[in-house]
């Protein structure tokens, strides 16, 4: 057993995007100090991509990140669309949405199946399942679903990460509608599947509750690219004026920036989407998981990974719905007509609400950039959350090898993007 | 000598693996995730020809001692990063820099063709995190054997490479 002051250190967390530390302090059997060192090093893309044509920011700007790359890519392809006063097609935005559900169902599932079911399997990695049975089962049936979400960013952005096709006023290539086609068996033949890893992490018992409020975009058919912003604090806001109700703190000992919205500690990502904007799913997905989906809303963090596993369902049948709906035609991106201006970009990446602001000078080169970053914005939420699960495994004087077990399944839980998180630095304007 | 031969004797039935290490450094990871696509085709017969020694993407207990290849992804830009890549240099027999920062530095590397105006607003940031201004391509620090080169790495290069080392390592014949 531990004595009343000891620190809990863990130098480099496993099993989430990047590369992140944790220390714990502990005094007289309180917790008194939580600090997430987000280490990933920074690489400063709000400088590199000052004075650049804003027309090649989106694909600069993506490079932020391996894993959610497309929606870097998309919302900064809508910051540059507003600030130049480009509408896009109907049938560009009926490709963009494909191809964020298709994002959502790939990066979802290799969170939930490959980072987060060895947890709820009691193993340390998939490695460790089975060669038979059960676990076996499962582990085809993630490359399965990840594969499909795999498929759709390949069919309609050209590839999965770094994708090629989508750009500033639509898309340089406009998929086959026998492609598209080719997916809806495969489509169908997941969905049982997916619904099954629901039922897993519906039955996962794993708790944290805590208070702090919940920002998500809603919508009338849970899309990931727009309307307005809403948080369980019952405000709702244009896209545009974000920024105006976040504080940002720089947080010392990490390389990325952390955010209080209206000065309270508050979360982004699938739970507050579930949380704010679940009656909007589609009546399919509803009808299959209802279960799953009277949770919410919820406070418990875990339940992240339950409303990530019920967003690959409902990913799975929007993308059917609109590929059963979808008659492509010829179309050439709009044409680019340089001009000063400032444009914001918000969309649902998956791990929560993405915010870029771009203003641009007169000859379209950008002048300046700000990001705020999902996990940066869940940053002091989570620091908060470790330090209640730690007091309570205090309580319950659980050995402290098994308390950082429990802290690292509480932030894979969060789903936090390291890469994302430090990739840019805000400057102080004068 | 009857005691040393009683050590150990590997089983004719117990298959040799490639011992590898996955590393990252400096970077989006997104060539992590290309692996992770990867898997989707391959991870069954990757499970019996490969021992994924160190791959902090999927699991907790790594070691990086012994590896016959070291995978590494990203751009060098820290004395902490130097030091842990000379060391992975030591333990691995093949080691293949993967994804473009590892290969060419670029985008991890923007900061070294900085204005004056930039370099300035991010030299209190590199001091207080212990940055480099310059950052570093894996073969300026180490030498390499093999590259992936691509944004995120070429799959298919990495097929193809790994399958070569199934052949040289005797994995497979």
């Amino acid at each position: 057993m531990h004595g009343p002051d000891f620190d809990i250190t863990i130098e480099n967390l496993s099993k989430i995007e990047g590369h992140t530390a944790l220390a714990v302090a502990v005094k007289d059997g309180r917790v008194s100090e939580v600090h997430l060192e987000i280490n990933e090093n920074k690489r400063f893309f709000t400088q590199a991509i000052r004075g650049k044509p804003a027309i090649s920011a989106p694909q600069t700007l993506s490079r932020i990140c391996g894993t959610c790359s497309i929606a870097h890519h998309m919302c900064c392809i809508e910051a540059v669309e507003n600030a130049f006063g480009i509408v896009p097609s109907d049938q560009t935005m009926l490709l963009r949405h494909l191809l964020m559900n298709g994002l959502m169902i790939r990066d979802h599932a290799m969170h939930l199946y490959l980072f987060c079911l060895p947890d709820v399997f009691k193993k340390d990695s998939i490695l460790d399942f089975s060669d038979k049975g059960t676990e076996h089962e499962l582990i085809h049936k993630a490359f399965d679903i990840k594969s499909v979400g795999n498929a759709i960013s390949t069919i309609v952005g050209g590839r999965a990460v770094h994708a090629p096709f989508p750009v500033v006023g639509g898309f340089i290539k406009i998929p086959k509608k026998e492609d598209l086609s080719a997916l809806l068996p495969k489509l169908r033949a997941i969905r049982d599947a997916a619904i099954e890893f629901v039922d897993i992490f519906l039955n996962c018992r794993f708790s944290l509750e805590n208070e702090g409020a919940f920002v998500s975009l809603i919508n009338r058919d849970y899309n990931f690219l727009g309307d307005e912003l809403a948080t369980s604090l019952g405000i709702c806001i244009p896209e545009h004026r974000f920024a105006d109700y976040l504080a940002k703190s720089v947080i010392p000992y990490s390389q990325a920036p952390g955010f209080k919205f209206e000065g309270m500690p508050y979360s982004v990502g699938a739970l507050a989407r579930m949380n704010l904007n679940g009656s909007s799913l589609r009546p399919e997905t509803k009808q299959s998981l209802p279960k799953a989906i009277s949770v919410f809303p919820s406070k418990n963090t875990f339940h992240n990974n339950l409303a990530q596993a019920i967003e690959v369902v409902q990913c799975i049948d929007a993308s059917i719905a609109i590929i059963e709906s979808f008659d492509p035609k010829p179309e050439t991106p709009l044409q680019v007509k340089p001009k000063a201006g400032t444009g914001v970009g918000v969309i649902e990446a998956p791990r929560g609400t993405l915010y870029y602001h771009l203003d641009v000078a007169q000859d379209g080169r950008v002048n300046r950039a700000n990001l705020v970053i999902p996990t940066s914005q869940n940053q002091i939420k989570m620091e908060k959350d470790i330090g209640v699960l730690v007091e309570q495994c205090l309580k319950r004087r659980m050995p402290r090898d098994k308390i950082s077990l429990e802290i690292e399944k509480l932030i894979r839980a969060y789903d936090p993007c390291m890469s994302c998180a430090t990739h840019f630095l805000k400057v102080n304007w004068k | 000598m009857f005691g040393s031969d009683s050590i150990y004797m590997p089983s004719k039935s117990r298959k040799k693996k490639l011992r590898i290490g996955w590393f990252t450094f400096t970077c989006s990871e997104d060539s992590s995730i290309i692996l992770l696509e990867l898997f989707n085709e391959h991870y069954f017969e990757w499970k019996e020809k490969i021992e994924f020694a160190h791959c902090k993407m999927i699991k907790s207990k790594n070691d990086q001692t012994g590896l016959d290849v070291a995978f590494i992804e990203g751009a060098i830009s820290t004395d902490t990063e130097k030091k842990k890549l000379l060391e992975i240099r030591k333990n691995a027999k093949k080691l293949v820099a993967v994804g473009a920062c590892a290969c060419t530095g670029m985008p991890s590397s923007q900061r070294n063709n900085f204005d004056d105006k930039a370099k300035e607003e991010i030299t209190p940031f590199l001091k207080q995190h212990g940055l480099w201004g310059k950052v570093l391509t894996v073969k300026d620090v180490v030498p390499i054997d093999d590259s992936v080169p691509g944004c995120p790495m070429d799959g298919k290069m990495f097929v193809s490479l790994l399958d070569r080392y199934f052949v040289d390592f005797g994995i497979v014949n």
